[in-house]
């Protein structure tokens, strides 16, 4: 019982992980209803960030705050330059320029930091695990990521249900023309979602940085995951993205604990290991197809 | 500075290439033609360093032979294959079909070394393989032209499988990518341990090349197991030790080299303890390999590791070979004989070739301590890969 | 935005330029080294799967990032049913490879379909990645490193050539024509299917959806027959893909690929057949050149991508007719997706 225990725990961690790259892209997603493949980019550009932080100042406390930081900035300056003249393009040129941004961000990594892998140091102070079984103890650190993600979700939750900004974001996610109709600023809120969400993705790449290493293309893993969490979850929908994201993390990793034991069994066994590991995806079409507006509601 | 070598080289090389071709062979000149050998290897991406290793170590070889084996110059050809499959194929013929290379030396990852293998055995051009162990290339696949100095995926798990049987493991687990490289490793683990009185009860994989291993490691304590035996290479490499170690199992990690090799630094403490079997380790005392490491340290201002000898050897091979046919690489049945029948004083120790034309070899166990794989005894010594389904 | 009229090689120039297409590349492995035989054959399948995808996106408007899937798929069928060590005729494993992609295509367009716009993608993305998920995590096709296959043989109504029979140097030969034939056959295809009815409703549901359904077309089994057809041609290419190498891999069912293909027909111009053919030479001729040129390969992809998205939308085939671009201004309809999205 308690192996299960240890893997609730897992999946939660990794649940949350997934939450705060998808929350980023949700907000950019639903608001801009722009197509930014390069979203794993910016993951990977958080976790890089963070290891210089760490290489040139030998902390990790600052790793977050800077990589959200260059976040905004970064998001910013993507927003006015860029995107800015890509919301009423079609969506070919959106996957197509965003795709390119996910080749030209590698090289720019590649240019700047090399192509070996780096270890990104956890500070002395949590450098310790935690015995949760008889056999198997959860690192500290895991338990900080945890921690960090649902203070972060909670804030987001705030900001978007409480504040008028995020009263204004709403309602731009639900019908993009009403916010210039009502005579708001439409620029600014762009400009706003955008930093928001690049600083979202950029702070997750910070904070997973220790667990995986910093190295080439490790972004590509989670681009696709956090599209079907968002359209799980709902686009534009923060709250969506977090039951969504839990529901992934949690099915992804029983189905890595027990699914090779169905999938030894063969035959049958196999096709429902099979099945479980892509029902992510047929929960995604079937969303698509019956509730497009996502399971845990189109509205944060 | 390496890269824009590279591409001067390659460029000179190719326009080389082009004059030579136009040149009708009935005019050869007395100075024979130089040997053209393509190296295939990834110049970009994670494995980058290890490419560049190989190609020190080969250059370094020439180096010390004045630039020319048997008699005739070597021209150095190289190609970033960005260690993808896909471009796998692509890559092979540039080096075979555009540039004519008359050897091709290539490469470090198993899926292109597959594209290579096809290409190589199609157009009959004589092939060195400095370190994919995809053990396919030596035994159902094996060629005349083909040959390997590195080692085949079985060789290092079998001498830790062994080590672990005579310790008198009884019960251990597998844990690796579900992938060729992680099964073949797993075969020669379990096959050593078997023939030592123990066995593998539980195989835990994980889809290539994710690094979440989690839900794997809270399996562990519950499968009541002596060892764990693994394979990882890489960032995964790094990921796994230092997660197994913050998940405080009880259970002693052990694996294949590529565990550790060239990764301890990122893995600091967590590795500490770790003992893997290889054919290669810090600390073996010979001669040769001092020289060896004093050179490449030198040449590449970082230490020597396996990729950097798995190539020495290969320029080694090429050198014995070219040598007893005195450059006459028209020659075929000469040179693949002399060259199979190589006994080769290599960095890593006496290293010999089976019939499968598979490297034979030490596997010495190492145990890490303080940042260095230091060889604690041997394995298995002149290990040779069982060359199953081999017809040469 | 595109010049609707440009997708159909009305005028008699065009179908000079044909022609003379076709010529020069029948002609072309006299006069060129194999390994860049073999090149242009890549290049030509690169070619047929662009035009599968310009059915779809160019003609249909329906912009799916699935549809490198059909193509990976196909070229694992023939892997899958070519028994150990033999090789199957092309006249059983070509049928075979383009039946089972147009099944697939039918099946996932019948579902995809009935989204529209961004959902659309994301459904295609869907399945695009549990067939990926099929071939990279299972046993099935090789898994992640791929698998080797016996190459079809060129074999039909009884004539059989064997590449092995020829001098060393024209190996590479049949298989260039037999990519040739096909290409040509698919780009004929499409040039009769624009002028002819079914182009037509497509190019209408592209321009406006809404106003086709009024005028009373079955708008969605227009849709999934040019889904269906697009698949069966990407299939077509995905079949020459193995006779070609003779290996899978599962970067092959990859969205990168299906990218990839849209890249293709954007760089050559959207709105035209021989926009595709245009684009997969460019696209091949442009990485060969960077390969030769320099490390930073994907940078210069990146690079050129990017330019050609920001600037050069038209592609090359856009910027060779500047005059005819002005002619008609087409109405803006991408914010047409949105409003269902």
């Amino acid at each position: 019982m308690s192996v299960f225990l240890a893997q609730l725990l897992n999946g939660l961690q990794y649940g949350l992980l997934l939450f705060l790259i998808a929350s980023g892209l949700t907000l950019i997603f639903g608001v801009l209803r722009v197509i930014n493949l390069a979203h794993g980019s910016l993951f990977m550009m958080g976790a890089y960030a963070a290891f210089l932080v760490v290489r040139t100042s030998g902390s990790l406390w600052l790793a977050l705050p800077a990589a959200i930081l260059i976040g905004v900035g970064l998001g910013l300056l993507l927003e006015r330059f860029l995107f800015r003249h890509f919301y009423n393009r079609e969506h070919l040129d959106q996957v197509l320029l965003t795709f390119a941004l996910i080749l030209l961000f590698e090289e720019f990594r590649s240019l700047l930091v090399g192509n070996d892998f780096h270890s990104v140091p956890i500070p002395d102070a949590l450098n310790f695990s935690v015995p949760i079984t008889a056999g198997f103890s959860y690192a500290a650190y895991r338990f900080v990521v945890i921690g960090v993600c649902l203070c972060l979700a909670a804030v987001l939750f705030f900001w978007i249900e409480r504040t008028k900004t995020g009263a204004v974001i709403r309602a731009a996610a639900e019908k993009p023309e009403m916010v210039e109709i009502l005579g708001i600023d439409a620029s600014r809120v762009h400009l706003t979602v955008f930093a928001v969400g690049t600083a979202l993705a950029m702070a997750a790449g910070a904070l997973a940085a220790p667990l995986t290493s910093v190295y080439p293309n490790m972004g590509d893993g989670l681009l696709i995951i956090s599209f079907v969490v968002v359209v799980i979850g709902g686009l534009g929908s923060i709250s969506g993205a977090f039951w969504s994201a839990l529901l992934i993390g949690l099915v992804d990793t029983l189905g890595k604990a027990y699914g090779p034991a169905f999938a030894s069994r063969g035959g049958m066994g196999a096709v429902i290991a099979a099945a479980a590991a892509m029902s992510v995806y047929i929960l995604m079409v079937g969303v698509l197809l019956f509730r497009p507006t996502g399971l845990f509601g189109g509205r944060s | 500075m390496l890269t824009t070598k590279i591409t001067r080289r390659s460029l000179l090389a190719t326009g080389a290439a082009a004059a030579a071709s136009s040149i009708p062979t009935g005019w050869a000149i007395a100075q024979p033609k130089p040997v053209k050998v393509g190296l295939m290897l990834p110049y970009s991406g994670t494995f980058a360093q290890l490419g560049e290793n190989i190609t020190y170590a080969i250059e370094m070889y020439l180096a010390e032979k004045g630039g020319k084996l048997g008699g005739r110059e070597i021209q150095l050809v190289k190609l970033d294959d960005e260690s993808k499959p896909e471009l796998g194929l692509q890559n092979a013929d540039r080096l075979i079909k555009r540039d004519n290379v008359d050897v091709l030396i290539g490469t470090v990852h198993s899926g292109v070394q597959m594209a290579i293998h096809k290409a190589v055995t199609e157009s009959g051009t004589l092939c060195i393989v400095p370190n994919a162990g995809a053990v396919a290339v030596t035994r159902n696949l094996c060629a005349k032209n083909v040959f390997r100095t590195s080692f085949s995926n079985w060789q290092p798990a079998y001498g830790m499988g062994v080590v672990m049987g005579k310790r008198g493991v009884k019960k251990a687990a597998w844990v690796t990518w579900d992938y060729a490289a992680g099964a073949e490793s797993g075969e020669g683990f379990k096959q050593g341990l078997e023939a030592n009185g123990g066995q593998v009860v539980q195989t835990l994989t994980l889809k290539f090349p994710e690094t979440n291993f989690q839900p794997l490691l809270a399996q562990i304590p519950g499968l009541g197991v002596d060892a764990v035996g693994s394979f990882f290479a890489g960032g995964g490499a790094i990921n796994f030790v230092k997660d197994y170690a913050a998940a405080g199992l009880k259970v002693p990690l052990v694996g294949s080299g590529f565990l550790t090799e060239g990764v301890l630094g990122p893995q600091g403490a967590a590795a500490e303890g770790v003992e893997t079997a290889l054919h290669y380790g810090d600390g073996i005392d010979n001669p040769k390999n001092n020289a060896f490491r004093a050179a490449f340290k030198a040449k590449a201002n970082r230490e020597a590791d396996v990729y950097a000898v798995q190539g020495y050897d290969a320029a080694q091979l090429l050198g014995i070979g070219l040598e007893a046919v005195k450059g006459n690489m028209e020659n075929e049945a000469g040179l693949y004989k002399a060259m199979r029948e190589a006994k080769i004083d290599s960095p890593r120790g006496p290293i010999s070739f089976s019939k499968s034309q598979e490297i034979v070899q030490n596997i010495y166990v190492r145990k890490a301590t303080g940042g260095l794989n230091k060889v604690t005894g041997v394995a298995v010594a002149n290990l040779a890969d069982p060359g199953t389904g081999c017809k040469l | 935005m595109t010049d609707a009229h440009r997708m159909m090689p009305q005028s008699w120039r065009s179908w000079i330029a044909l022609a003379a297409g076709t010529a020069m590349l029948a002609a072309l492995p006299f006069f060129a080294t194999p390994y860049y035989v073999g090149l242009l054959t890549t290049a030509m399948i690169g070619a047929m799967l662009a035009l599968a995808v310009h059915l779809l996106v160019g003609a249909t408007g329906l912009v799916s990032l699935g549809h490198g899937a059909f193509y990976g798929l196909a070229a694992y069928v023939v892997y899958l049913i070519s028994p150990e060590g033999a090789a199957l005729p092309i006249w059983q494993t070509l049928p075979a490879a383009m039946v089972v992609a147009g099944l697939a295509a039918l099946l996932i367009g019948s579902l995809a379909l009935r989204t529209r716009g961004f959902f659309f993608l994301m459904v295609t993305l869907a399945f695009g990645q549990m067939i990926f998920f099929v071939f990279h995590d299972t046993k099935l096709g090789g898994g992640t490193d791929g698998a080797y296959l016996v190459k079809p043989l060129i074999a039909a109504f009884g004539f059989e050539l064997n590449p092995a029979s020829l001098p060393r140097v024209r190996r590479a030969w049949p298989v260039y024509y037999v990519a040739l034939v096909q290409l040509v056959a698919i780009y004929l295809v499409l040039a009769f299917l624009f002028r002819s009815m079914l182009g037509r409703v497509l190019e209408g549901i592209k321009i406006n959806e809404p106003r086709m359904r009024a005028l009373g077309f079955n708008t969605y089994r227009y849709k999934l027959a040019a889904f269906t057809v697009a698949g069966m041609f990407a299939g077509a290419a995905g079949h020459m893909w193995s006779l070609h190498t003779g290996f899978v891999n599962p970067e092959l069912v990859s969205w990168q690929k299906s990218a990839e293909a849209l890249l293709i027909i954007l760089l050559g111009g959207i709105g035209s057949l021989s926009g595709a053919v245009v684009g997969a030479f460019a696209f091949y001729g442009l990485a060969e050149v960077a390969q030769l040129v320099t490390e930073r390969k994907l940078l210069v992809e990146g690079a050129v991508i990017f330019l050609v998205v920001i600037m050069f939308r038209e592609g090359l085939t856009g910027i060779r007719f500047p005059r005819r671009h002005r002619k008609v201004p087409v109405p803006d309809a991408p914010s047409e997706t949105r409003v269902h999205g």
